[in-house]
C-alpha cells in the first residue's frame, strides 16, 4: 500500500469491520459503566423504564469490601496460577516426547489434542460424575481398590480439583505451541552445544529453554487472558462452594443470583481492568522477548 | 595431535548404504579436503569423525586411540558447520566461550581465552552484540572463534563458506588457510566447491556415492586424475573427455585435454571445428568449440587477447604430452 490512493482506499475498506468491532465492544462496555454507577435490583421494582437511581462509586465500594471479595480473588489467582504452571512444565515435557520419532505418532497426536476440542461444560461433567464421584468415580473405585477412604474432590479438594480439570483442557494448547517451537529448533545447535561438552540437562538449559522461552510467554498470555473468564468449569461442578468462587463467578451470583445489576457491573469494571492490567504487563514480555 | 584413521568405517541409514567400507588416513597438521558432488556423503563422513553420528561398522582412530565409542565432546575434535549453528540468545562472548563455559574453567581464564580469539579473528569490537547482529562473514568467524577456544586435536569445517557470497568467501578461504598455517592444526574440510578444494588443501579426498575416487595433493588429482570421474571433477573449467573415433585413435575408450592444453588457430591443426560462445575473463579467452573429434563441444584456453567471431573455422590440436588416457571402465591407463 504504497500510494496516498490505495491507502485510502484501504481504509474506506476495513471502515465497515472497524465500525462493527468497535460497536460490538462499546455498546456492552458502555452499558456496564452506566450500570455501575446505578442501584438496579429488578426485583425491587427498577426498571430502565422508570428511570435508575445515581448512586456514584457506592456499587464499587460495596465490592471490594463484601466478605467474598479477596476469597474471590485469591480463587482466581490460585486456579490461573496453578493451571499456568502445570500446562506449561507438563507442556514442555508432553512437547519433547511428540517430538521424537514415534510409531503411530499421527494418531498419538491427535490424541494428545483432542482434550482441547471438549466443550468446558461436557469436560466439567465428565470429570465431576466419571472420575470425581466419591461413589462411582473412577478415582473412588481406585481408592477402595488398594483399600483407601475415597477422597471428595470437590470438596474436600475443591480447588486442586477445578485446576486439574481446566490443565486437562489447557494441556493440548500449551503443547501444541511447544511442540512447534521445538520443532523450529535448529538441530545443528544443538549438535554444535553437543560438541562443545554440553550433555543433555545443559542443552536443555542454555539452548532449549532460551530458545522456548517465546512460545512460553504466548501461552502464559493467552492463557492467563482465557483462564480469567473461567466458569462453565465451576458452574456445573461445585457452583462456587469450597473456596471456589473467581472473581467471575461472583460477579455471576452478584447479578443473577443476587440480582443486583448495579453491583455485578461494579465487578465486572473491576475484572476489566484487571484483565488489562494483566495483558499490558504480559505484551511488554513478549514485546521484549520478540525485539531479541 | 590430531592424527584420525578411519578402518574399513561404514554407514548405513535404514537399508540404505551411505558410506561402503573406507580406509583413510589423515596425518597430523594436515589440511584435508573432502571434495565431491552434493549428496555423496561428505558430511555423513565428517559426523561419523565427529561422532554425531554412529558408524554403522569399522573403527575411528584418533591419535592411536580407538574414538568409535567415544562421545563427540570427548573426541577433541571442533566442528564449524554450514549454517554456523550460532546460540542467537547469547552474546559473541557468551557463544565463544560456551565450550570452556560446559568444560568449568574459570571465568578469567574462559575471558582470556575469548579475547585471544577475538583478537586473532577480528571480533574485538563485537563481543558483546548478538549473533543476529552481525554480517555473515562475522558469524562465520564467531563459529571459528567457538572452535579456536577449546584447542582441538582437528577442526571440522562442513561447507562453512557455502552461505557467504562470492567475495567473502575468496576472502574466508584466504583466512582459514592462514588460521591453518599459523595454528598447525588438523583441519578436515567439507565442500562440493573443487575450486575451495584445490586452494586449500594439502591433501584431496574426491568422493562419489560415499566411495573415495582418489587421494592426492591438489597438483597430483590435477595432474594425474585416476579416473574419468576425477578427471571431469577436478579443474576448472573442466577438462574436455572425448569418447568415440577421436579417442579410438589414441588407443583409449576415452581421453581427457584440459583446455589448456588445446593450441588453437585458424590455420592448421589436428581437429577442425567452428567457435561457438567465447568467453573473456580479461587475462584468458575461453572458447567453446564444437569439432569433429568430439559430440560435445570443447572448451579451449587461448590469451585473453585472442579474439574469434562466433561461427568462425579453427582448428585445435592437443598437445599429446598432456593428454590423459581412460579405458573402457574409466580407469586411466599408463
Ligand atoms: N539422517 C539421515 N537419514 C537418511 N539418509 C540420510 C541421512 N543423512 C544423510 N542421508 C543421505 O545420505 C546421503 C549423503 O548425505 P550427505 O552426507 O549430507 O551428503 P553431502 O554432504 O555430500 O551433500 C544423501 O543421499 C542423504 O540423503
Ligand atoms: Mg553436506
Amino acid at each position: 500500500m504504497a500510494t496516498q490512493h490505495s491507502r485510502s482506499a484501504a481504509r474506506l475498506m476495513m471502515a465497515p469491520a472497524v465500525v462493527l468491532l468497535l460497536g460490538w465492544m462499546l455498546v456492552p462496555l458502555t452499558m456496564t459503566l452506566y450500570f455501575s454507577f446505578k442501584k438496579y435490583l429488578p426485583m425491587r421494582g427498577d426498571s430502565l423504564a422508570n428511570g435508575l437511581d445515581w448512586v456514584g462509586f457506592a456499587n464499587y465500594a460495596r465490592f471490594v469490601t463484601s466478605s467474598s471479595f479477596w476469597p474471590s480473588v485469591y480463587a482466581t489467582l490460585v486456579i490461573v496460577g496453578g493451571v499456568l504452571v502445570i500446562t506449561v512444565i507438563l507442556g514442555i515435557f508432553l512437547a519433547l516426547l511428540l517430538d521424537q520419532p514415534m510409531w503411530g505418532q499421527g494418531v498419538v497426536r491427535i490424541l494428545v489434542i483432542a482434550p482441547f476440542f471438549v466443550m468446558p461444560t461436557v469436560s466439567g461433567l465428565v470429570w465431576k460424575n466419571m472420575f470425581m464421584d466419591p461413589v462411582n468415580g473412577f478415582f473412588a473405585h481406585v481408592w477402595r481398590s488398594v483399600g483407601a477412604e475415597p477422597i471428595e474432590w470437590l470438596s474436600q479438594a475443591s480447588l486442586p480439583s477445578l485446576i486439574l480439570i481446566v490443565s486437562w483442557q489447557w494441556l493440548p494448547f500449551a503443547t501444541l505451541i511447544l511442540l512447534t517451537a521445538f520443532q523450529s529448533l535448529d538441530q545443528e545447535q544443538l549438535e554444535a552445544a553437543e560438541m562443545d561438552g554440553a550433555r543433555w540437562p545443559q542443552r536443555f538449559v542454555f539452548i532449549v529453554l532460551p530458545h522456548l522461552s517465546r512460545a512460553i510467554t504466548v501461552v502464559l498470555l493467552i492463557q492467563t487472558i482465557f483462564l480469567l473468564s473461567i466458569f462453565a468449569e465451576i458452574f456445573v461442578t461445585t457452583q462456587g462452594s469450597f473456596g471456589t468462587k473467581t472473581l467471575t463467578y461472583l460477579i455471576y451470583q452478584r447479578v443473577l443470583e443476587s440480582q443486583n445489576v448495579g453491583l455485578g457491573s461494579a465487578g465486572g469494571v473491576y475484572a476489566i481492568i484487571l484483565a488489562n492490567i494483566v495483558a499490558i504487563f504480559l505484551m511488554r514480555i513478549v514485546g521484549k522477548n520478540l525485539d531479541a | 595431535m590430531g592424527q584420525i584413521q578411519l578402518n574399513q568405517v561404514s554407514k548405513s541409514f535404514g537399508s540404505v548404504e551411505v558410506i561402503p567400507p573406507l580406509d583413510l588416513t589423515i596425518e597430523d597438521g594436515e589440511f584435508v579436503v573432502f571434495v565431491g558432488p552434493s549428496g555423496c556423503g561428505k558430511s555423513t563422513l565428517l559426523r561419523l569423525i565427529a561422532g554425531l553420528e554412529d558408524v554403522t561398522e569399522g573403527h575411528v582412530t584418533i591419535d592411536g586411540q580407538d574414538a568409535t565409542e567415544v562421545v563427540p565432546a570427548k573426541r577433541g575434535l571442533a566442528m564449524v558447520f554450514q549454517s554456523y549453528a550460532l546460540y542467537p540468545h547469547m552474546s559473541v562472548r557468551k557463544n565463544i566461550a560456551f565450550p570452556l563455559r560446559m568444560a568449568g574453567l574459570d571465568k578469567a581464564q574462559q575471558d582470556k581465552s575469548v579475547a585471544q580469539a577475538a583478537e586473532v579473528l577480528n571480533l574485538t569490537d563485537y563481543l558483546d552484540r548478538r549473533p543476529g547482529q552481525l554480517s555473515g562473514g562475522q558469524r562465520q568467524r564467531v563459529a571459528i572463534g567457538r572452535a579456536i577456544v577449546r584447542e582441538p586435536a582437528a577442526f571440522l569445517f562442513d561447507e562453512p563458506l557455502s552461505n557467504l557470497d562470492a567475495a567473502l568467501r575468496v576472502g574466508m578461504r584466504l583466512e582459514i588457510s592462514e588460521l591453518h598455517k599459523r595454528l598447525k592444526t588438523t583441519m578436515i574440510y567439507v565442500t562440493h566447491d573443487q575450486v575451495e578444494a584445490m586452494t586449500m588443501a594439502d591433501k584431496i579426498v574426491v568422493l562419489q556415492a560415499g566411495v573415495i575416487e582418489q587421494v592426492g595433493s591438489p597438483l597430483e588429482l590435477y595432474q594425474r586424475p585416476r579416473n574419468t570421474f576425477v578427471a571431469g571433477f577436478i579443474g576448472s573449467p573442466k577438462m574436455n573427455l572425448i569418447q568415440g573415433p577421436g579417442a579410438d585413435k589414441y588407443g583409449a575408450a576415452t581421453i581427457g585435454i584440459r583446455p589448456e592444453h588445446i593450441d588453437i588457430n585458424e590455420e592448421e591443426g589436428l581437429w577442425h571445428g567452428t567457435v561457438g560462445v567465447s568467453e573473456h575473463l580479461g587475462s584468458d579467452t575461453f572458447f567453446h568449440v564444437q569439432c569433429n573429434a568430439s559430440h560435445e563441444p570443447l572448451t579451449v584456453r587461448a590469451t585473453g587477447e585472442m579474439a574469434l567471431e562466433y561461427g568462425a573455422e579453427v582448428h585445435l590440436t592437443p598437445r599429446t604430452e598432456h593428454l590423459h588416457k581412460f579405458d573402457a571402465k574409466g580407469l586411466r591407463m599408463e
